[in-house]
């Protein structure tokens, strides 16, 4: 099966910084779930954030391709547009930009992309009940402004709402339990697996193991001083629950 | 995003403009510091999509200003003498005046014997009907989109097209007239209702109110003439497009609009010129009157050419507009888009009079390359009960200065007034500022006064953000800035509103990407 996403040998830092990814690797499918564990400061933000073409990044060396191109040479709205997302890890207020409006302008863009039709305001407000109802959550974060006010739970479920509408081949989901209660967690979880398809990969950046226990990956991968030091499948996440970090990092 | 509060309460005289003296005035400057933004400013002029020319021989008076000149200009009118007389005295006021400098404007100097104060379209005699308007004057108008004829009547808007100086083709007459509504060029008015325009001309702005608008008092041309009578609710948006077109001709209008007892009307006046290498002078006069329990709705949208990317050429608009709430419960309300322009002066004030009547001014003012913008109003409370509202929102880029200057006075007489003023300020880039600069006075202890200012960046982090969602820099930025106006576009007439979000993209364009 052709690859959506393969990373090689991928260096990278904060321009003008050192580097602080160091030669990633990585392989991702279209359908498979891979999390990205490691201890703080290991360059899981940095990894994100280069794939998603944050401005301020500076990659040093390797490549990076995504179904086929380069994605090391696109825009952050090219990659966007082209079914990247990036789901934040601290998502950003547009103060006076209604939900609602910011999201059809961004579905339309990506819409415009694929070479469908733009959807009107009638139109885009049936897909979005469609998408309500497939997550199962409320439609009370729709007619605020971005971001603006949520709590941290809410910002994430917008996050996770919005991946859905803008249905992504590649999801990237950067420290989507952190700051979540346990009851935000299962919402959260349960938008993202109903988002699982053959067609769309997801990588999950965490911290922690207990996300795996709602979202369960096929590959898990250790990242740490900006390598990946090891790769596994579900039980290297339990492993690293109860061992913690300091074995693998050592073992590098 | 970097938000900061500032609060500003000052028992301070009122705008210099009124007394042609210049208080020591707190200017609350906010410069954007510095981030990877800068990268992306880029100044680019080329977004003015309606610079051309429209090729008619035009008119003119020799170059100069004497009295001769307002002689010449009152005759070509065929004036009545009482007119003349008029603006004779305002000449004569003007001579002795000179132009306002408190402004935090950056002037060149302007040499008013070099430009021409009076230039028409040759037309022996006047349109009767659209097919009797110059051809190349309608192609103009389709090329900025203007609906006459048939796309007014779609749009339901009554135009009265002033081109250069002279009213060209008016439409819906008949159906305002059966309702005794008259909208006219102010020409028309002066010959037609001679004693309404004696009534009321120079009541709101007198002659010698300030410099620019004594020059005007002394050397307008034409403009817009409107009344409604008692009781009558204009059943349309009034709308007038104005132009500069001919090369080194001031622009001087003049618009009267009363609403008598218990009317309503909204007039809507939008501006588009051609592009010019040199500055062309501007300076109309607005002058609204509602009396008992009248309203009116003054919307402008802006759009003159603002100057290139260096900041050559461009149009200079000083601007004198004002409203009376002459009556009680009467109520203007003025909104503004002003995107254009190389140098904006201008604040639309409202005199309330009349016990609870209301004045609210709404605006958004874009600065971008090296536009200048000086920009408010005045809202001074004279009848008991009386209540104004003021949302300013500007705008700068590029290396644009945004300034908001807006008085609140309320006099000895002015029992429980009520004002309550927001201005918000959006830079984008580094090298950009804006400036607020309230004048609060009050003259009686039951007043209640709110003031309110914000001073924001948009940030990489939601350019990002945006872009991570698919859209690019342009939309990204057309999306803030269209969510930052809100509260002022959703006081434009809808069609407007469409116009005016449309505006405020193309004005920007090339100041991020």
């Amino acid at each position: 099966m052709t690859k959506l996403l393969e990373i090689h040998d991928l260096h990278a830092r904060i321009a003008g910084g050192r580097d602080i990814l160091k030669g990633i690797d990585l392989t991702v499918a279209p359908g498979e779930v891979h999390a990205i564990m490691g201890p703080n400061g290991a360059g899981k933000s940095t990894l994100s954030s280069v794939l998603a073409g944050k401005p301020g990044y500076e990659v040093t060396g390797g490549s990076a391709l995504y179904d086929g191109r380069d994605l090391l040479n696109l825009a952050a709205d090219e990659r966007a547009r082209a079914g990247l997302f990036l789901a934040f890890q601290y998502p950003v207020e547009i103060p006076g930009v209604n939900n609602m409006y910011f999201l059809r302008a961004a579905l339309n863009a990506v819409r415009r992309e694929r070479g469908a039709p733009e959807l009107d305001a009638s139109q885009f407000l049936k897909a979005v009940k469609e998408k309500l109802a497939l997550l199962d959550i409320g439609d009370d974060l729709l007619r605020r402004a971005v971001n603006v006010g949520f709590s941290g739970g809410e910002k994430k479920r917008n996050e996770i709402f919005q991946m859905a509408m803008l249905e992504p081949r590649l999801a990237i989901l950067d420290e989507t339990d952190s700051g979540l209660d346990i009851d935000a967690l299962r919402v959260v979880s349960n938008g993202v697996n109903r988002l699982r398809d053959p067609q769309r990969s997801i990588v999950m950046i965490t911290h922690y193991q207990r996300l795996l226990d709602y979202i369960e990956p096929d590959y898990v991968h250790v990242l740490s001083e900006g390598r990946i030091v090891a790769s596994g499948d579900k039980s290297l996440a339990a492993d690293l629950e109860r061992r913690g970090y300091a074995h693998l990092v050592s073992a590098a | 995003m970097a938000r900061q509060l500032l609060f500003q309460l000052r028992q301070e005289i009122g705008l210099a403009e009124q007394r042609g003296s210049n208080p020591a005035m707190s200017d609350l400057a906010a410069i954007a510091p510095p981030d990877a933004l800068e990268s992306f400013v880029s100044a680019a002029a080329d977004g003015y999509r309606y610079g051309f020319v429209t090729d008619i021989e035009a008119d003119e008076a020799p170059p100069g200003l004497d009295e001769g000149t307002v002689r010449f200009i009152s005759a070509k009118k065929g004036e009545p003498d009482w007119l003349l007389a008029w603006r004779l005295k305002a000449f004569r006021r003007w001579q002795q005046m000179t132009p306002p400098d408190w402004a935090k404007l950056d002037i060149a100097p302007i040499d008013y014997q070099g430009s021409i104060y009076y230039s028409a379209p040759k037309q022996k005699t006047g349109p009767k009907s659209l097919d009797e308007v110059d051809p190349e004057l309608l192609k103009t108008y389709e090329k900025l989109g203007i609906p006459l004829g048939e796309r007014a009547a779609l749009a339901g808007v009554a135009v009265d097209a002033v081109f250069d100086s002279v009213s060209v083709a008016t439409s819906y007459k008949g159906k305002l007239a059966e309702l005794g509504i008259i909208f006219c060029s102010f020409g028309e008015a002066v010959r037609e209702h001679g004693d309404l325009v004696r009534r009321y001309l120079g009541s709101v702005v007198p002659q010698g109110d300030n410099f620019f608008a004594a020059l005007n008092s002394a050397v307008f041309s034409d403009g817009s003439f409107v009344y409604v009578p008692p009781g009558v609710r204009c059943p349309m948006e009034l709308s007038t497009y104005f132009r500069i077109n001919a090369a080194k001709s001031g622009q001087f209008e003049r618009t009267l609009l009363i609403a008598d007892k218990g009317s309503y009307v909204s007039y809507l006046e939008g501006c588009t010129a051609p592009q010019r290498d040199e500055h062309q002078l501007h300076a109309a006069v607005v002058e609204l009157i509602a009396l008992d329990e009248a309203e009116i709705k003054y919307s402008t949208v802006q759009n003159w050419y603002p100057g290139d990317a260096e900041g050559k050429g461009g149009i200079y608009n000083f601007v004198t507009k004002r409203g009376a709430c002459r009556g009680a419960k009467a109520k203007i309300s003025w909104t503004q888009v002003e995107t254009g322009s190389a140098i904006t002066w201008k604040y639309p004030s409202c005199l309330l009079e009349g016990d609870g009547s209301v004045g609210e001014f709404y605006s958004v003012a874009i600065t971008n390359n090296y536009q200048q913008a000086d920009t408010g109003t005045k809202m001074i409370h004279i009848g008991r009960n009386t209540s104004s509202t003021v949302i300013a929102k500007g705008i700068s880029a590029g290396r644009g200065q945004n300034t908001y200057r807006g008085q609140v006075k309320v006099m000895p007489k002015a029992a429980d007034a009520r004002n309550y003023t927001q201005c918000d300020s959006l830079l984008i880039g580094k090298t950009c500022g804006a400036h607020t600069v309230p004048y609060i006075e009050v003259r009686h202890p039951g007043a209640q006064i709110e003031h309110e200012a914000t001073t924001s960046k948009i940030s990489e982090d939601q350019m990002f953000y945006c872009a991570q969602r698919g859209l690019s820099q342009e939309d990204a930025l057309s999306l803030i800035v269209n969510g930052f106006c809100k509260e002022v576009l959703k006081e434009l007439p809808m069609e407007f509103a469409v116009e005016a979000q449309k505006l405020l993209a193309v004005s920007l364009e090339g100041s991020v990407g």
